[in-house]
Parts: structure tokens; sequence; C-alpha cells
């Protein structure tokens, strides 16, 4: 059990120096973006969700399942549509508007 | 077998969000770095649905629809002035779902005998504690920055105590519940605990101080489903969650260093919580300032080399944004060289000013960072502070009694000449009285922000 915790824990401490290495590159003129963008992925608790929600043990499993996916998908949703519309506003030189 | 698949699959989801994430290091990348990141998503999610034993599909599907219309909506319709409410919202979903996730889980155990394994009881506390926290905090954040509850910090007696007191129960009712994870009813009060306390953490930190308490519970929302990853032990949430959890750890300490103050001082400061008197801490009496036309300050700009515009928060509330670029264009065609500086924490979220001009299609090759503007201050010819306080006081370089001494500014007072346009002469966020307004070359403007850049481009137009 508690090797099982170690194990995972291995990979989350890796994982947030790769979140460091990668995230430490991002210009401040695309933090905005980054953070909705970053918010999109941590809606992966959508797997979570769909777990939860696709078991049908518990009438309460079931509907805090339902809670859950409608919340994840908002930030899934939500995070990846906005940052793009944002993203799509990036433009470099004067030349190429319009 | 199935496992080994969707465990595959899970992998490589979060390797698309890492090379996602890697394309958002420039501008011209970044937008298909987002796609890519969705496209790992949507492999997650399709994965889930078809090798996790899905049973209950009408429940899926309607969870996913609601979510989805929700979230479009809120995606197609927000402004970009509403950014950090949208993404101060989007932080509290994804911790609340965290939450939620993991009172499901425990509701099933406590259905099958309320025999917890060891691993997983401390993981569904931890996340219930991050995920509440997450989802009331940015509640609270939300509604500060829609103007549903005050801006300023919130304080009360023994804020401290009673914080302290609040997070040791907390920490005695997750070990209780490790051990005993059948009790139901601490379970709930576990749950209610970790609601309080993000709504009494973010409470008392007022409106600038934003920019920081987003990026902290930004990085909360991936930790939260970090630990929704060690609840279902599932490494593929473990790794996405911490690279969020690292992203906002990086942007939460980049806007503490922009303001010259640790984490703990923002959280627990009530920093603005008052108003200085004009004048305090200084050598008292009357100071005088000048204020200048519209006329004479279109003149000034439509006769200057070079223009530095430093915008603040202000812009956003009068959204000003296009105007600004309006007046930039004719600038531009005269041949006055125009340019942007930004300061980290101008606005309520990190880049928010950049965003906002970029939606007036400011290029973002004219935007500028603190470091790289300060130098050519001094070769400027006019800088315009619009909406912006805090972040251009000259007392923060050498007035050591002054709150705001050691935080990196704007020299915006360098330039030959700078306009300052503000609608009044009241204190900005800090509550510090700004010396700039009184230097021998500044002059003030005074006016709603984007009345005075219609009338400048008017002005502009005649000369």
């Amino acid at each position: 059990m508690i090797e099982e915790l170690v194990g995972l824990l291995v990979v989350f401490v890796l994982a947030i120096f790769v979140g460091f290495e990668v995230i430490t590159k991002v210009p401040p003129t695309l933090h905005t973006p980054l953070m909705s963008g970053s918010n999109a992925i941590s809606g992966i608790t959508i797997i979570g969700a769909l777990i939860m929600a696709g078991r049908s043990d518990t009438r309460i499993g079931s509907i805090l399942g339902v809670i859950a996916v409608a919340f994840a998908m908002i930030n899934v949703v939500g995070g990846f549509m906005v940052t793009d519309r944002m993203l799509h506003m990036f433009k470099r030189k004067p030349e190429e508007q319009r | 077998m199935t496992a080994a698949i969707s465990n595959l699959a899970y992998l490589l989801a979060a390797v698309l969000f890492i090379f996602g994430l890697k394309r958002l290091s420039s501008p011209a990348t970044a937008r298909s770095g987002n796609m890519v990141a969705s496209l790992g998503m949507l492999i997650a999610i399709v994965t889930t649905l078809l090798f996790e034993g899905i049973l209950n599909w009408p429940m899926i599907i309607i969870g996913i629809v609601i979510g989805s219309t929700i979230g479009l909506t809120f995606a197609k319709t927000v402004t970009m002035t509403a950014m950090p409410q949208m993404v101060a919202l989007l932080n509290g979903f994804g911790g609340g779902a965290s939450a939620v996730v993991a009172s499901a889980e425990y509701a099933r155990y406590i259905n099958a005998g309320g025999e917890i394994p060891l691993n997983f009881g401390i993981a569904i506390q931890l996340s219930i504690v991050i995920g509440w926290l997450t989802f009331s905090g940015s509640v609270i954040a939300f509604g500060k920055l829609q103007e549903l509850v005050t801006g300023r910090a919130v304080t009360y007696p023994l804020q401290k105590t009673v914080n302290a007191v609040l997070l040791t129960g907390m920490l005695l009712l997750v070990v209780t519940l490790v051990a005993q994870p059948d009790n139901v009813p601490l379970f709930l009060a576990l749950s209610a605990a970790a609601l309080l306390l993000g709504i009494l953490s973010v409470i008392p930190i007022g409106g600038a101080d934003m920019p920081v308490v987003i990026s902290l519970l930004n990085s909360y929302s991936g930790l939260a489903a970090s630990m929704t990853g060690f609840v279902i032990n599932n490494e593929g949430l473990i790794i996405s969650g911490a690279l969020v959890g690292a992203s906002g750890l990086i942007l939460t300490n980049i806007m503490c260093k922009a303001m010259n103050r640790s984490l703990a001082n923002v959280l627990f400061g009530a920093f603005g919580s008052t108003v200085q008197e004009i004048g305090a801490g200084g050598d008292g009496g009357e100071k005088s300032y000048r204020s200048l036309s519209h006329e004479d300050a279109a003149t000034m700009l439509a006769y200057a080399k070079q223009v530095v515009i430093a915008p603040g928060y202000g812009l956003a509330v009068s959204q000003a944004q296009h105007a600004v670029r309006e007046l930039a264009d004719l600038l531009q065609a005269r041949g006055v060289i125009v340019k942007y500086a930004i300061h980290p924490v101008a606005g309520r979220m990190p880049g928010h000013m950049n965003v906002l001009l970029a939606e007036a299609d400011v290029p973002y090759d004219q935007l500028y960072d603190m470091d790289q503007i300060n130098p050519e201050m001094p070769r400027t010819d006019v800088s315009v502070t619009v909406g912006a306080n805090d972040v251009v006081n000259p007392a923060a370089r050498h007035d050591t009694t002054s709150p705001l001494y050691g935080m990196p500014i704007l020299d915006v007072d360098k330039a030959h000449h700078a306009i300052v346009m503000k609608r009044s002469m009241r204190p900005g966020f800090a509550g510090v009285d700004n010396e700039l307004f009184y230097l021998p070359n500044t002059s003030m403007l005074f006016g709603d922000a984007k009345d005075s850049f219609k009338k400048l481009i008017e002005a502009v137009k005649e000369v």
C-alpha cells in the first residue's frame, strides 16, 4: 500500500520538475493564456469524474459523479476554448493585420 | 491488458500536455500548442469512456452536456477585461471537481463496508482539503473581481488566530480520518472546514493582490487534480496535475517578486485595508501638481520621437484598450515610435494587460516587459501612464518608509515628460500617495481614460 503511494509520489515530484522546466520558458506576454490553458489541463480530473459517474453501484456515487463530470467539463471546454480565443488575438506585425 | 492500453493512452495525453505547454514559449506557436494539449485531453476522455468499464451512460452524457454547454458559453461570451474572473471561476470548478470525485470514491468505500486502504485514505482526505479550499477560495476571488464582494481587504479581529485554529483542527481531522475512515460526520466536518478555510483565506486579500491569489489558486487546482490521481491510482492525472501545480507556483513567485513581497505577506498582510492620509510619512504640507489640457497633451505627443504608454487596471476598468490603440496608430502615422510598458502585476492577473491590448490588435512586439523598457525611459520624450498607480510610484526606489519600498517599478518619471491619466488625485490600491504626481516633469490629465483618449485622438488630428 505505502509502496504504491511512494511510487506515485516519485511520478508526482518528477512531473513537478518537468513543469518548472517547461513553464519557466513561457514569456510574460502569454501568462494569461498559460493560466487558462493550464487550467484546462487540470480538468484532467474528468478521468476520475467519468469513472465515478460511470459506475452504477450507489446512487450517491453516480450523482456525485455527474456533478464532477459537469465541473470538469466546464474546466476543459471553457479553458481550451477561451485560451484559443485569446491566442488567436496575439498578432505580430502591423502589416499582418486586416 | 486493457489497463495497460489505457495507462499508455493516459501517458500519451500527459506527453501531449507537455508538448502543448512547450509551444506556449512563443506567441507564434502558442495557438497550436493549445490545440496539441486539447488533443491530449480528447485522447484521455475517449480512453476513459472505452476502457474503464463505464456502465451508466445516461449519467455521463448528462454531465458532459451540462458541463460543455456552460464551458462553451463562458468561453464565447467572456470579455477580455473579465478574464481574471473567468480564470478564477475555472480554477474553482477544477478544485470542486477533484473534491467531488474524492467524495464519490469515499461514498463507494463506505457503501462497501468502510474499509479504506491507508494510501487511498490519505489521498482522499488531501483531495477533499485542497479541492474544497480551491473551490470556495476561487468563488470568493471571482466575487471580488466581479465586484459582488468588496475588493478591499476585509479584516476582522483575531484573523490569523482563527485561521491557525481552523488549520490545526483540519489537520487533526485528517489524521483521525486516516485512522478511522468510516466516521462520516467527521468526513463532512472536514469538507465544511476546507470550504470555510478557502473563504477566510481569500477574504482578507485586496484587489491589487489578486494576481498572486489567482496564480496560487491555479496551482492548487493542479495539485487537486494530482491528488485525484492518487485517489484513483492514475499516473496520467498525477503528471498533468503536477504540471499545472508547477505552473501556478512559478506565476505566484513571479508576481510576489514583482511586488517585492513574500507570499506570506500577501496572504496574511491585509495590504490595502486602509487608506493612508495623503502626505503621511512625508514632508507634510500642501504639494502642488500641474494639470494640462487634452490639446496641450496632444501637441506634446504629436511632436515626440518616442512615446511609452504604461497601462494599469484603470485601462481595463474604462475599456480604453481600443481607444489607446487608435491614438497609437495616429501617432505612428506621424512617425512617432510608440511602445507599451507592461509591469508584471499591472491589472488583476498575470498577463492581463497583454491580453487586453492584443484584443485591440496591438501587435505583441510593441509590448515591452519592465526590464526591457526601463533602460529606454531616459530616451523617451513622453510617457503616458493610464490607470496605473503603485507600479509607477518612484517612492518605491528610495523612500524606505513607504510600504512600496523595494518594489520594482516602471521608470515613467525618467521620461522627459510624464503624463498621468487619472480620474482624481486619489491614491492607488496600496493607499500610498504617489510622488510621481508632484514631480516637475509630470502633468496630470484628469478624466475617464476612454474619454481622455477620444479627446486626445481628436486633438492629435488637429495638430
